[in-house]
Formats: structure tokens, C-alpha cells, sequence
């Protein structure tokens, strides 16, 4: 509830709901009109009853007239009741039949539409996922499919229902009385009136009522994050002011939104009573007076007066007429919350999907005698890059690992530029580290090798193909990438360092470990490679969570590896332990190093320092001391990093 | 559990009062009319052919017009007052949890995450309000109504009447049967649910790994393979659920073609006086009484769903403050002195490692101390103890020669100022910001605190100087400049003792230098204890612990350390020859 908005005006977004409605009738070609079919069946029993019910007050009038015995009341009692049993017994079947189809329907189409938007989700691009945020995309999953299952499974069965109810009600009523369901009529326009006065000003309230809640959400948020330093601060005192003022802000918010809400549907029960009690009145009076009653009925049978037959069903007509009125007004609010639901739920799956328009794919290579290469169906420990051509020929290159990019200019945003004529070679099997500021551009730059995100500008080439015309997901396969802000999956210690090689055996994965320097403290873990990780590994520490996230791409054993702050969490004592791990691990491949820790990119081949975008220096740590420059500043501390 | 959350309503209890009132006065009408109307009716029939009373008529029909008048305005008012009632009861419900966590030690925080205190003071309390106002509107009103209605219906159709001895059991026991396999089954499939959900959460934050590692069509597989698991076990959960319907079916009908079949034969027959009317009226009353048996079982199961919710809700309010104020509190710290003896401390009871184990350590009041150590050896803990965040296991703490569980709790925090290495700043402005440090602040106090953190000349480089607004984070200023403002809020204590835990790791050498000249020249008094990472913040103190796996492995003058400390000696190598004079983290 908490993340929709929801809408100043009751409007229904028909585009929307057709969408929504031809994605059913897509899914279930079948089921659905079988539902809808059963809804209208046992919707028109319902409404039928007051024959029946008419019938057998006539006969008990009459007898009460003619002193007629049961003998003869049984000859048209007996087989009316059986008719409506008869129409029972199948309206029974049909709801039996319709709920638990319904039932199914509603989470097979709500599990559809979660594999779709999941699905639709995975071939995003980054962008997506930099520019939204989180919370956002969660309350789609969370909220507005909550609204959907409301509308799908309760509001258009009972919609459906409660019209059909109410338009054959209102069929049967004309054909008993016309003036008395005319005067039903205008009960019901007075309490369409009622219900708008009162569904605005709980739409108004509503609004108020979700933002005050969102702002004390805000807040808790906060204090709750910070309370340690609050306790430090003995601050409790002054945060329990500001707390309650927003709490008693959110109370009267929150008892005028439901005041409205609550107070509409006694008011329209009660109408509904006022109407049966007029009804009753001027039914009685009528029949007093012997006035005629002008009917469908009379049409066929002639003009009668008004019959206690006719005043008893119609009551319990008026009664349900009201009844399903006020059902159908009860269910807009909640149509309207599943239409901004859906709204988003659409505008999730009609995200443009990541553009791949790559040809070159990654293949296993086994070399010949001849020094050819030719394709292996199995792993080979050797990879080659597989270009088709359009002559149907195809040719095989080795992947090697060498990254280039020339003159590469980039924008997040159109005209923030925030890389300039960027240009880095870094050969196969050498280490290319990027230092500087936060902001500089470095974390940019590893987002365009793996086409996280498209150059504007220039060019990139890997092994001497343009990237572009490397199918992305061969492309991302052949790097590697640790980032600092770890994410682990839930699942154990083992399944998540498999990630990075799905068919990886338990063996190739320990190794990855011991080569991360991660073995150590996973044998030390309470199940050790078994132990179950949960929310990101909250378990570990994040020095752990960085060694575990090495692992992971150790075992992907990709030709290119791009470290982002990989080694931050990991103190000194600790990273030059595992230095030797990292150093056997960087061994014969082409690395990205990205640190504030200069110890780190030291021993780099080529160090760039970045600013604002553009590569200020670059050159070995011995050539950039001696230069004096930026780097020489930033090494010996004068300048603040972040 | 329930009686604890009652505890809550307080003021509300009026409200809620009048609510059942009212609502008693409603249910009273509402099954009054029926019966009255069905005597317009009945009277006249029995007065066919006599000269019948309009007035009569007019009358009684004046009278159910005021009646529903009535049950309007008491169903109206209802409406309001439970909603005053429900939302009155949630915000006292929030206030307690809130002033509850402000009770809180640093052992009780630790062990509610932050996001469980959010979801507990949103969600859960929202549950617990919807089922209040569900539980005073109907909670009387239905029982009430079926009362009513059985009575009514006795009274009018005598021994027709029975038929509900058939369909009332029935349906009681429907339901009762339909609930009992419903729940368990939905709250299995709520905690899939949420697992769920945490997963799609899982792979949203993940997603350049899964992109990296190009496994989208694994997690395609994966989340598939869960959300049909999900769907078996809802649509089994729901279709118990859905048999409700045809249940509630099958007693209306029953219902109807009972009092068809049976008042017919019996108004005919002339059994037990039974006419027209009351055939008319029963029909109306067996409504009412389905409806409210319905009304019943939904506040059941609303009861027994929210009722994990009000769990979550008592955890908190049951939650002992692990610390309690002495109770003659000493109300002044004498000088900034600490002394730790024979101190371990465990995070909890069954712990198996100590987290501090045998530390012995004296501070004179003015003295600078250093500490170094790596991750995990317990130097934030050793510091939290002397402004009490956490209470020793063993031994004991003096801050000013005195334990320091004979202060007063706020005024030893007030003495002792601790930027934790987790700091934060709030949303407001910075003035705001700084004034949690001293409420009385003024603005050359402010000022002067920023000066001795370095953190003045940025600030008045900003557009709006100290006015500027820091937002919710913290997340416009940099790292450096965050740990500089922290600092300066803290000195505006004006503190006895002043601990910066790694708090300045992400201010380069050249200021963090400065701040600790400005230091020494304008806070001699107080007792400074400084962890870091970098050597160089350290290595000019009076004294430098040197902790490893919770004891105090060296300690001494920097000169002392490098003669006689092998790890001291080995991580100052490391940054000096080892090229790492710029720490982070």
C-alpha cells in the first residue's frame, strides 16, 4: 500500500484495462468465457427467485380467499419450488465450478504476469537499474500486483455479477411494477449522488493520508538507521517530539481518509433501508387504495391493482437491487488502484530491452596440429572469437585479451559529457590501473568495456573487433568483473561462487577460493563451503563478502578482469595476504584495477589518473612519481580522495 | 499479546466506546425493520374487505422512516468515531514502539535490524489498525445482528424458524472447517511470499553481476521455477478459500426453498399461525443472519492473520532496556580520565568468543591514544565501552575515576564524545546538524567547533553556508566532508574525553594533520582516543595500543612500538615502503 499514489481523480484509464483484459482473454481463451459464463448463470438465479416467491404468495392468498386446501396449493407450489431447486442445484455447480477456476486463474495470470515483467526485467539495460530506484521497481512486484490480484480475482467477478444482478433485477421489477421501480430509481440516482460526495472527499483524504504516511516512513527510516548515534547524541527526548508531531499529523490524516470510507457504506446500507421502508409504505398503501399497477406484466395479462404477490417480491428485489449497487461502488476504488497498478506494471514490460545487435560470438576452441583452430563442443581451456560472414563462411580468432579504446567520449545524460577522448590500450596479460577523485570517471569506463552502457564517441576494441558487433553476452562472459559493493545471492557459500561457471565442479570452485585467499575462512564457516548465505551474506563480514565476490570470478577464469575497489573492505594485513592469491590470479591476464588504496595499483603496468573525465597522466608508478604530478600528490596524501 | 496492544488505546478508549454503541443501536434497528414492515403488510391482508386505516399505514411508515433515520445517523457516526478510534490507537501503537527503541541500549539495537523496526512501525501497525476497526465495528454489531435475527425470527415464525437449526450449524461448521485449513496454508505461502520477493530484490541490487556473469537466463529459470511454486501453493490456499462461496450459496438457497416449500404448506394448512408476512420477513432475517455468520468468520481470520503481526508489534514493547540508570546517579564527570580493569566483554551471552579478553589500561585526563588494528580486532568495541554503549561482561570502566555505571547515563554521554566509525548526518540543515552536539549553540560556537574540525572553510564555500541543507544520508557532501562535520558536531559537546573512531579516514593526511594540531593546541584538556588505519593519524599520540583478536597487543610510544612491536613494525612498512600513506576504509 505503502508506494501507490493514489489518483486525485476516480478515473478509470480504459486503455489500461483493455490491455489488461485482452492479456487475460490471451492467456485463457477458454477459461475465461467458461468463468464468466458461470458468474452469469448463478447472477441470473439469483435474481430469479422473486417468480417463484410471487407464485407462491398468489397461491397462498388465494387459498387464504378461497379456503382452497394444500391438495390443491401443491399442484402450483410443488413444481415451482422444484423449478428454482432445479435452477439451484445447476447455479450451485456453476459457482463451485467458477470459484475454484477463478481461484487458479487469478495466481496462474498473476505468475504469468510476474515471469513476464522478471523476464522483460533480466534484458534491461543498466541504465534502467542506475536511473530507477530500487524500491520503486520492488513496489511493482510487491504493490501493484497486489492491486492486479484484486481486480482480477474480486473486483471483475463481483462487477460482473453485481451487473448482471442488477440489470435482470431491474427487468423483473418493471415486469411487476413500473412506478414502483421507477420511485426504486430515483433512490438509487440519490445514492449515486451520496456515494460521489463522499468517494471525492475520501480520495482527497486518501492522498493526504499516503503522503503523511510516506513522509513518517521517511522518518523512521532515518532515526531508526541512525539510532546509535542518536543514543551517543542523548537525543532521545528531542526525536520523540519531532516523531510525534509527524505521528499525530498522520492520525488525523489518516481518520479523516477512513471517516469517509467508513461512513459511505452505513449511510448507503441505510439509504438502502429508507428505500425498502418507502417501498413498503406506498407498496402498502397502493394495495389499500386498490390503485392499478402499470407492469410488463399487465401487458401481457392486463391491467391488475397492486398485489400483496407483487409488494412481497419486490421488497426483496428493492433489497438486493441497493445491495449490489453498493457492491459495485464499493469495488471502483479498488478498480481505480489496479488501473495505476497496472499502469506501472505495463510500463515495467514496455521498457525497451537491451539492443544486441552482435554477431561475433565466443566459442570453444581446440588447436590443431597445423596451428588452425576449429570449434569444440566441450571445454577446451582455449577460446576463440567466431566471426560469420555473409557469404556463409565462417572464420575463428583466438581471444586473447586485449582491450583498446580510442578517443572514447561518453554522457550519462545528454550533454553532461563525463568522459573526454579517452584513450587506453591495454595489451593481453597486462595490468591497467585508474586512479582518481570520486567522480573522475574511472567506474565509466569499465561500464562502456562491457557495454554496460554505449560510447557516444570513438571506438573500443577487443582483440581488434568492435565491440559492438560482439554479441553481449559473450562479451560479458570473457570479462570478469568484482565490484566493490558486493552482492552475494541467497544460497550457500559453494552455489555462489559456482555462479561464475554454472557446470563448475565442487573442486574447481574450492580452488577458486584458495586463489581468492577465500578458503581460509570459508573452512572456518560453521558448515564451511555449505554454509547458507541470507540477505546479501549479512552473515559475512564485507572483507569476506569482497574475497568471496573474487572467487566467484576466479572461476569464471576469463581472459579480462575488472576489479572496481575489489580489495576496499579487505584490510592492509589482510590484502597483502592474499596479495600473492590476487597476484596468481591476475597472472596472464588483462586486469582493470580500480583503487583508492595505492598500494593496490602500484605494481600496475600502466596507471591513468583521471579528472573530471579526461586522462591527466598516465605512465608506471616510478615515471609518475618522478613526474611530480597529480599521482605524486595523491600518494603522499595531500589530496583527498572521494 | 492482545492485552499488551490494548494497552495502546488510552485516550482512544471513548471513541471505541461510542463506536459499539452506536453500532449496538444500529443492529438493534436494523432488525427491527423487517419485523415491522412485514405488519404493514400482514394488517391489511387480515383486514381484507374491512374499511383499513390509511393513517394506520402512514403511521407505521413514518415511524421505519425515522428508524432508518436513525440507523443512518448511528451508522454514520459509527463510521466516524471507529475511524477516530482505529487511527487513534495506531498512532499510540507507533509513539510507544518509537519511545521504546529510544530505550534501547546498543545490545537491544543490535539485535532488531533497522529495516524490521521500519516494517514493525508501518506494516505491522497498519495491520493491527485495520483489524481494530474491523473487530469495534463488527465485533459486537454481528453477534448482536445473528441474536437478533434468530430471536426475531422465533418470535415471528414460530416453529418455521427451525429451519435455521438446520443451516446455522452448517454453516458455522463450513466456515469453522474452511478457516482451519485456509490459514496454516496461507501463512506457508505469505513466508514463500516474502522470499520471493526477496529474491527479485536480490537480483534488481545484483544486477551487473548478473549481467557480468550474462546470467539472465539462469535467473530467468530460477525466479520462474519460484513464482510457479508460488502459484501451486496460493491457488491451493485459495481455491479452500473459495469453497466460502458455494457454501454461503448453498444456505441461501436451502434457505429460500425451505421457507418457500415449508410456509406455504403451513400458511395454507394453518399450522402456527404462519402468513405471508412473516415468510417475507424470514427470508430477510435468514439474510441477515448468513451474513453476519460471514462477517464472524472474516473478523477470525483477520484476527489470527494480523495476529503476526501484533507479535512482531509486542516483541519490541516487551524488549528489557539492557540498561538502566543507577539509582543514585552521579550527575558530574570529574575529569577525562579512563581506566579499564580487568575488562572483557562478550556481544552476548552465549558468544563463544569474547570479543575483549583481560584488558588493563589507564588514561590521563589530556592524553592523546592511538589505536591500530585490523579488521575484527575489537577496537570499536574497547572504545564503546567508556561512554557506556555497551556494558563490560567483566571488570570494570572508570571515566573520571568512578565506574561508569555509577553516572548517569546522559551525563556521561554528554562527557564523552564518540563519532562512531558508522557516522551519519540527518536531514536539516547543517546548523541543525551541528546543533545535535549542543542544542544552545550559537553561531560562534558553531563556527568555532567547524574551525577545529577543518570543516569551516568548505562550509562557507557552500551557497547557503551553514544553512545549507544536508539531505537524507548525507549524500551531497563527500566522505571527507561528512567525517569533518561529525567531528565538529561532536566537539560542540564541548566534551571531557573525545573518541573518533576511524573517523577520518576519508580526509587526506595533510588536514587530518591539522585537525589534530588544532587538537592540541585548543583542547588540552580533554582526553583524545583516535582509531585508525593510517599510522600517520596515529603515530604522534602519548600512547598507541596496538590491538589484536580483542587484547591490547602492544602498547607505547610510536618509537617504542617500531623497537618492540613485530606487527606494529610490520603494518608501518607497509604503508611507508609499501606505498600506502593514503588509507581508505
Amino acid at each position: 500500500m505503502k508506494k501507490t499514489d493514489v489518483p486525485m481523480k476516480r478515473k478509470i484509464n480504459m486503455r489500461v484495462l483493455g490491455r489488461l483484459i485482452s492479456m487475460l482473454w490471451h492467456f485463457y481463451p477458454v477459461m475465461i468465457p467458461v468463468a464468466i459464463l458461470c458468474i452469469v448463470f448463478s447472477a441470473v438465479t439469483a435474481a430469479i427467485p422473486s417468480f417463484f416467491l410471487n407464485e407462491v404468495t398468489e397461491v397462498i392468498t388465494e387459498s387464504a380467499q378461497n379456503g382452497l386446501g394444500w391438495d390443491v396449493a401443491a399442484q402450483r407450489v410443488v413444481p415451482a419450488v422444484a423449478t428454482l431447486g432445479g435452477f439451484y442445484v445447476v447455479s450451485l455447480i456453476a459457482v463451485t465450478f467458477e470459484t475454484q477456476l477463478m481461484a487458479r486463474l487469478t495466481q496462474s495470470f498473476l505468475s504469468k504476469l510476474r515471469r513476464r515483467m522478471f523476464d522483460g526485467m533480466q534484458d534491461l539495460p543498466i541504465k534502467y537499474f542506475d536511473t530507477h530506484k530500487h524500491g520503486d521497481i520492488m513496489s511493482h512486484y510487491t504493490n501493484d500486483i497486489d492491486t492486479i490480484r484484486q481486480l482480477v480475482g474480486q473486483s471483475i467477478p463481483t462487477l460482473i455479477r453485481a451487473g448482471v444482478i442488477v440489470f435482470s433485477v431491474f427487468f423483473i421489477m418493471l415486469y411487476f411494477s413500473i412506478p414502483l421501480t421507477l420511485l426504486l430509481i430515483v433512490g438509487v440516482v440519490f445514492m449515486f449522488l451520496v456515494t460521489k460526495v463522499f468517494g471525492g472527499g475520501s480520495a482527497k483524504y486518501f492522498m493526504l493520508f499516503q503522503r503523511s504516511l510516506g513522509k513518517q516512513e521517511g522518518f523512521v527510516q532515518e532515526m531508526m538507521n541512525g539510532q546509535k548515534v542518536i543514543k551517543v547524541f542523548c537525543h532521545e527526548d528531542a526525536c520523540q517530539k519531532d516523531f510525534d508531531k509527524l505521528n499525530g499529523e498522520l492520525c488525523e490524516n489518516a481518520t479523516r481518509a477512513h471517516s469517509y470510507a467508513n461512513m459511505l457504506g452505513p449511510i448507503i446500507m441505510n439509504i438502502g433501508n429508507v428505500l425498502y421502508v418507502v417501498l413498503a409504505v406506498v407498496g402498502a398503501l397502493l394495495l389499500v387504495a386498490g390503485v392499478p399497477n402499470p407492469s410488463i406484466q399487465a401487458i401481457f395479462e392486463g391491467l391488475a391493482p397492486v398485489s400483496v404477490a407483487i409488494i412481497v417480491p419486490f421488497l426483496g428485489m428493492a433489497k438486493q437491487f441497493t445491495g449490489n449497487v453498493n457492491q459495485v461502488s464499493q469495488q471502483i476504488n479498488s478498480i481505480v488502484m489496479a488501473m495505476a497498478g497496472a499502469e506501472r506494471v505495463f510500463s515495467l514490460m514496455d521498457e525497451l530491452a537491451e539492443m544486441d545487435e552482435g554477431y561475433v560470438t565466443l566459442v570453444n576452441a581446440r588447436i590443431e596440429e597445423d596451428g588452425k583452430l576449429t570449434e569444440a563442443s566441450e571445454h577446451t581451456g582455449h577460446w576463440a572469437w567466431k566471426h560469420p560472414h555473409s557469404d556463409g563462411s565462417v572464420t575463428y580468432q583466438p581471444l586473447r585479451g586485449d582491450v583498446r579504446l580510442f578517443d572514447v567520449d561518453f554522457a550519462y545524460e545528454e550533454g553532461k559529457t563525463v568522459l573526454h577522448d579517452v584513450s587506453v590500450y591495454a595489451e593481453a596479460g597486462q595490468k591497467v590501473a585508474f586512479v582518481g577523485a570520486t567522480g573522475a570517471g574511472k567506474t565509466t569506463i569499465t561500464n562502456l568495456i562491457n557495454r554496460f552502457y554505449d560510447i557516444a564517441d570513438g571506438k573500443i576494441r577487443y582483440d581488434g573487433i568492435n565491440i559492438n558487433k560482439i554479441k553481449k553476452s559473450d562479451l560479458r562472459r570473457s570479462l570478469g568483473i568484482v565490484l566493490q559493493e558486493t552482492n552475494l545471492f541467497t544460497g550457500s557459500v559453494m552455489d555462489n561462487i559456482r555462479y561464475g561457471k554454472l557446470d563448475a565442479t565442487d573442486e574447481e570452485c574450492i580452488n577458486a577460493a584458495r586463489l581468492a585467499g577465500a578458503h581460509d575462512f570459508i573452512t572456518r564457516l560453521p558448515q564451511g563451503y555449505e554454509t547458507e548465505l541470507s540477505s546479501n551474506g549479512a552473515n559475512l563480514s564485507q572483507g569476506q563478502r569482497q574475497l568471496l565476490a573474487i572467487a566467484r570470478a576466479a572461476v569464471a577464469d576469463p581472459p579480462v578482469l575488472i576489479m572496481d575497489e575489489a580489495t576496499s573492505s579487505i584490510d592492509t594485513r589482510t590484502e597483502a595476504i592474499v596479495q600473492k592469491g590476487m597476484d596468481a590470479l591476475m597472472k596472464g591476464r588483462t586486469v582493470f584495477v580500480i583503487a583508492h588504496r595505492l598500494s593496490t595499483v602500484r605494481n600496475s603496468d600502466v596507471i591513468m589518473v583521471l579528472d573530471h573525465g579526461r586522462i591527466i597522466e598516465r605512465g608506471n608508478h616510478e615515471k609518475l612519481i618522478a613526474e611530480r604530478g597529480q599521482y605524486y600528490q595523491l600518494y603522499t596524501g595531500a589530496f583527498e580522495l572521494e | 499479546m492482545w492485552r499488551k496492544l490494548a494497552g495502546s488505546i488510552r485516550e482512544y478508549k471513548r471513541p471505541t466506546v461510542f463506536t459499539l454503541l452506536l453500532m449496538v443501536g444500529e443492529a438493534l434497528i436494523e432488525t427491527m425493520i423487517p419485523f415491522i414492515t412485514a405488519t404493514l403488510l400482514i394488517n391489511p391482508i387480515q383486514r381484507d374487505g374491512e374499511n383499513v386505516d390509511m393513517m394506520y399505514i402512514i403511521g407505521i411508515g413514518v415511524l421505519l422512516i425515522v428508524m432508518a433515520l436513525v440507523s443512518l445517523t448511528c451508522g454514520g457516526l459509527g463510521g466516524l468515531t471507529c475511524s477516530r478510534a482505529s487511527a487513534g490507537f495506531a498512532k499510540n501503537l507507533r509513539h510507544d514502539i518509537f519511545e521504546r527503541v529510544q530505550t534501547f541500549s546498543f545490545e537491544n539495537i543490535d539485535r532488531f535490524s533497522t529495516s524490521s523496526l521500519v516494517t514493525r512501525m508501518t506494516t505491522d501497525v497498519s495491520n493491527v489498525q485495520m483489524s481494530y476497526m474491523m473487530l469495534i465495528r463488527t465485533a459486537i454489531r454481528s453477534p448482536l445482528m445473528l441474536v437478533f435475527s434468530v430471536v426475531m425470527s422465533a418470535v415471528m415464525g414460530g416453529w418455521l424458524a427451525a429451519i435455521f437449526a438446520v443451516v446455522i450449524p452448517v454453516l458455522v461448521f463450513g466456515l469453522l472447517l474452511i478457516s482451519r485449513f485456509a490459514m496454516p496454508a496461507f501463512r506457508r505461502v505469505f513466508k514463500k511470499y516474502d522470499r520471493l520477493n526477496e529474491s527479485i530484490e536480490e537480483n534488481v541490487r545484483a544486477m551487473r553481476v548478473v549481467k557480468g556473469f550474462s546470467r539472465e537466463e539462469y535467473e530467468k529459470e530460477k525466479f520462474g521455477r519460484a513464482s510457479d511454486a508460488i502459484r501451486d501453493d496460493f491457488t491451493k490456499a485459495e481455491r479452500i478459500v473459495a469453497i466460502n462461496t458455494p457454501l454461503m450459496n448453498f444456505c441461501m438457497y436451502f434457505n429460500m426453498i425451505a421457507v418457500l416449500l415449508l410456509g406455504s404448506f403451513m400458511a395454507i394448512n394453518g399450522i402456527g399461525g404462519v402468513e405471508i408476512g412473516q415468510i417475507s420477513a424470514l427470508l430477510t432475517y435468514g439474510m441477515q443472519i448468513l451474513m453476519s455468520l460471514m462477517m464472524l468468520s472474516m473478523i477470525y481470520v483477520m484476527l489470527t492473520m494480523s495476529a503476526e503481526s501484533a507479535k512482531r508489534i509486542c516483541e519490541v514493547l516487551n524488549e528489557v532496556p539492557a540498561m538502566q540508570n543507577p539509582e543514585h546517579p552521579v550527575t558530574e564527570v570529574a575529569d577525562g580520565s579512563v581506566d579499564f580493569e580487568g575488562v572483557s566483554f562478550k556481544y552476548s551471552k552465549t558468544a563463544e568468543r569474547a570479543a575483549l579478553e583481560g584488558i588493563d589500561l589507564h588514561i590521563r585526563a589530556g592524553q592523546t591514544v592511538g589505536i591500530i588494528g585490523g579488521t575484527g580486532s575489537s577496537k570499536s568495541t574497547l572504545v564503546q565501552l567508556i561512554p557506556r554503549l555497551y556494558d563490560a561482561t567483566e571488570g570494570t570502566v572508570k571515566v573520571g575515576g568512578k565506574d561508569v555505571r555509577e553516572y548517569d547515563i546522559s551525563v556521561l554521554r554528554d562527557a564523552v564524545a564518540m563519532v562512531l566509525q558508522k557516522n551519519l548526518l540527518f536531514s536539516g540543515t547543517i546548523k541543525e546538524n551541528l546543533r545535535w552536539g549542543n542544542p544552545d549553540a550559537t553561531d560562534e560556537d558553531m563556527i568555532e567547533a567547524c574551525r577545529l574540525a577543518e570543516a569551516h572553510s568548505f562550509i562557507e564555500a557552500f551557497p547557503d553556508g551553514y544553512d545549507t541543507v544536508i539531505e537524507q544520508g548525507g549524500t551531497n557532501v563527500s566522505g571527507g566532508q561528512k567525517q569533518r562535520l561529525c567531528i565538529a558536531r561532536a566537539l560542540l559537546k564541548k566534551p571531557k574525553i573525545l573518541i573518533l573512531d576511524d573517523s577520518t579516514s576519508a580526509v587526506d593526511t595533510k588536514t587530518d594533520a591539522m585537525i589534530r594540531a588544532g587538537f592540541r593546541s585548543y583542547i588540552p584538556e580533554t582526553t583524545k582516543v583516535i582509531i585508525a588505519q593510517r599510522i600517520s593519524s596515529v603515530q604522534d599520540a602519548d600512547l598507541i595500543l596496538v590491538m589484536e583478536n580483542g587484547c591490547i597487543a602492544a602498547q607505547g610510544t610510536h618509537e617504542a612500538l617500531l623497537a618492540g612491536s613485530e606487527i606494529y613494525r610490520e603494518v608501518y612498512e607497509q604503508q611507508t615502503n609499501g606505498g600506502d600513506r593514503n588509507e581508505e576504509n
